[in-house]
């Protein structure tokens, strides 16, 4: 099962890498989008998943990458190219910087409580970018430069390699912290936060650890997408539905796994555009959208990966919520 | 100068009382049932809707058309709960949050449907006619608002405190295992409370409706508004609710005209934020051990 893993998960790796060669070019940006989301709910996962802190304001730090990346760009005076995307770190460090006092705040808080302030946070964050004209433009947006010479057939290749780089660190970082001891904290304080601390987890820099890390990556990937569609708009980047398919991956792949939010980006941010493509109408989509949503957490609330893992007779290959379940079927 | 901050006072503690109403809907279904309705808003929405319906084809009075949505928002409030509450059993809190932000974007998908996304407003005579006091005009909605809101709270007040069934509800909010072992039918609590918390929301629709032009996506400011206010007062409480309510609308009408309208909202989310720091339960909430 082990070796099935890797395998598939290689063939994964070198699919993605070579997608752009095989695919034409005006649907790449399918596969930008859906990159995007797998960074996305892979960095929501490490706090949301593993520490059991559900933020739904994650499109706050995405919109703080995005803003952040199009200020650096345009004070530097940056010419469109490859410049942008090489200033992402950039991003993703003043996302950081950003999330430290976002976290210290919240953090005090548990469970539902920590919810709402995180959507509270995002409104916030929506608010202070539509009043701060100077700054951001308010509702005017901020623009990138564009990126010159990149023909229509080209444009979407850099993007796509650049969401891939961030979806593979996401990847990397999580599976790191799964295996480090950094992991297993967050994991006893998702169980039982009380009790880890009381043997000694240190619960509050976990976390806070958790928290920034996950809206670093968050704020690196909003950075290219904000140059990717070149305009920046308060309700565009900071929108509560980014926020909520994120998390929405996370649970149907299974959360607190590490392949649960890849599965679940795969599945559905393709059927999201496709819905949103064949049935044009933006309402007619949402209550589809609502749809799939209700029947997902209904059918599988406890995801993808955990429920196929208990099918397996022995299951040492993810240890999330559903592990070593005695009811599960053998 | 501070005359303007005297009536913005007033108005805020005439619309908080209802914003006091719709979160007490709100922080008594966690209190029952330990989960966040994201859709609240958006069944306030709902009920602005209905109230619009009647009043368009059939030229009932909102307030008077209350004595037929709120029986009709309870119906819903217990099928909802029924159908999509019910059957979570693990990890009923995170995922209850998930269930009904999607019944949130259901709902503004299918009123986007029915009603388009133009905003509309319940034009009744009271909406701008009202009464002098002294250099202030002030319109009746915001009486009538505020008087609805007292009665209703008071109602569930008496009921909470006076009843069999109120006891039976205090008793699930304090501890749901306890309270099901002594006999109390703990689904059925849940899903009247949830019915409550419903036609609170259809109440506050009706006001909301006729202050606030509205169309289906309004129910993102409302929530965020709801939310942040049963997290002030403290999950659960109700004298928190109430307090904190008022004192939103208080602070964001003062902010609005002694500095601008588009930083009153953020006025109260930074107190929001400066109360947790102190104390991270809220103004009336207690610590508990999740």
């Amino acid at each position: 099962m082990r070796l099935a893993a890797r395998g598939a998960a290689a063939a994964l790796g070198a699919g993605a890498l070579l997608l752009p060669l095989v695919v034409d070019p005006s649907i790449l940006n399918v596969g930008v989008l859906t990159l995007m989301y797998v960074g996305l709910a892979t960095a929501w996962n490490i706090i949301g998943g593993y520490t059991g802190y559900i933020s739904l304001g994650h499109a706050g730090f995405f919109g703080i990458g995005a803003y952040a990346l199009g200020l650096v760009v345009g004070h530097l005076g940056v010419p469109g190219g490859y410049g942008p995307l090489l200033l992402v770190p950039l991003a993703g460090a003043i996302t950081a910087a950003a999330a430290l006092p976002v976290g210290w705040i919240a953090l005090r808080t548990r469970a539902a409580t920590f919810v709402i302030v995180t959507i509270a946070f995002m409104f916030m964050l929506q608010i202070l970018a539509t009043n701060l004209r100077g700054l951001t433009g308010g509702s005017q947006g901020l623009g990138y430069p564009v990126p010159q010479g990149w023909g229509p057939d080209f444009v979407d290749v850099p993007f796509y390699y650049a969401m891939l780089a961030l979806a593979a660190l996401a990847l990397g970082v999580s599976w790191w912290v799964r295996r480090s001891k950094l992991g297993l904290g967050l994991l006893a304080i998702r169980d039982d936060e009380d009790r880890a601390s009381a043997l000694g987890v240190r619960a509050r820099a976990f976390k806070m650890t958790a928290f920034v890390v996950s809206a670093a990556l968050v704020g690196m990937i909003g950075g290219v997408y904000g140059y990717y569609v070149t305009y920046v708009y308060p309700q565009f980047v900071i929108d509560p539905l980014i926020g909520i398919s994120m998390v929405l991956m996370a649970f149907l792949g299974g959360a607190g796994t590490l392949a649960g939010p890849v599965l679940g980006a795969l599945l559905l941010e393709p059927a999201q555009l496709e819905l949103a493509y064949s049935f044009g109408s933006a309402r007619l989509y949402l209550v589809l959208y609502a749809a799939v949503f209700l029947v997902v957490i209904l059918l599988l609330p406890r995801g993808i990966v955990p429920s196929l893992v208990d099918r397996l007779p022995h299951s040492p290959l993810e240890e999330g919520r559903g592990g070593g379940n005695p009811d599960g079927p053998a | 100068m501070s005359g303007l901050a005297v009536e913005a006072a007033a108005l805020g503690v005439l619309t908080g009382g209802v914003y006091a109403l719709m979160a007490s809907g709100l922080t008594l279904i966690f209190g029952v049932m330990r989960i966040i309705n994201v859709g609240h808003g958006a069944l306030v929405v709902l009920g602005a809707y209905l109230s619009f319906v009647l009043f368009r084809q059939w030229h009932i009075d909102p307030f008077l058309g209350l004595v037929v949505t709120m029986p009709v928002m309870f119906g819903l409030g217990v099928v909802l709960e029924l159908v999509f509450i019910r059957p979570l059993r693990t990890d009923r809190e995170a995922l209850s949050v998930l269930v009904t932000y999607a019944l949130a974007l259901g709902i503004e998908g299918v009123l986007g449907l029915a009603f388009s996304a133009n905003f509309q407003q319940l034009s009744v005579w009271y909406e701008s006619a009202g009464v002098q006091v002294g250099d202030f005009h002030v319109a009746y909605v915001y009486g009538f608002g505020f008087l609805l809101s007292v009665a209703m709270l008071s109602g569930l007040g008496l009921l909470l405190t006076r009843t069999t069934f109120g006891a039976a509800v205090r008793a699930t909010m304090l501890n749901r295992a306890a309270a099901q072992l002594i006999g109390i039918d703990v689904a059925m609590i849940s899903a009247i409370a949830f019915g409550i918390g419903m036609a609170t929301a259809a109440a506050g629709g009706v006001v909301f409706g006729i202050t606030t032009a509205f169309n289906p996506g309004s129910h993102y400011d409302l929530i965020s508004r709801l939310l942040t206010i049963i997290v002030l007062g403290g999950l659960g409480s109700f004298r928190g609710a109430i307090v904190a309510a008022v004192l939103m609308l208080v602070v964001q009408d003062v902010t609005a005209v002694l500095w601008s309208p588009t930083w009153a909202a953020f006025t109260f989310f930074a107190l929001l934020t400066l109360v947790l720091v102190a104390r991270p339960q809220g103004l009336y909430g207690m610590r508990v051990r999740e």
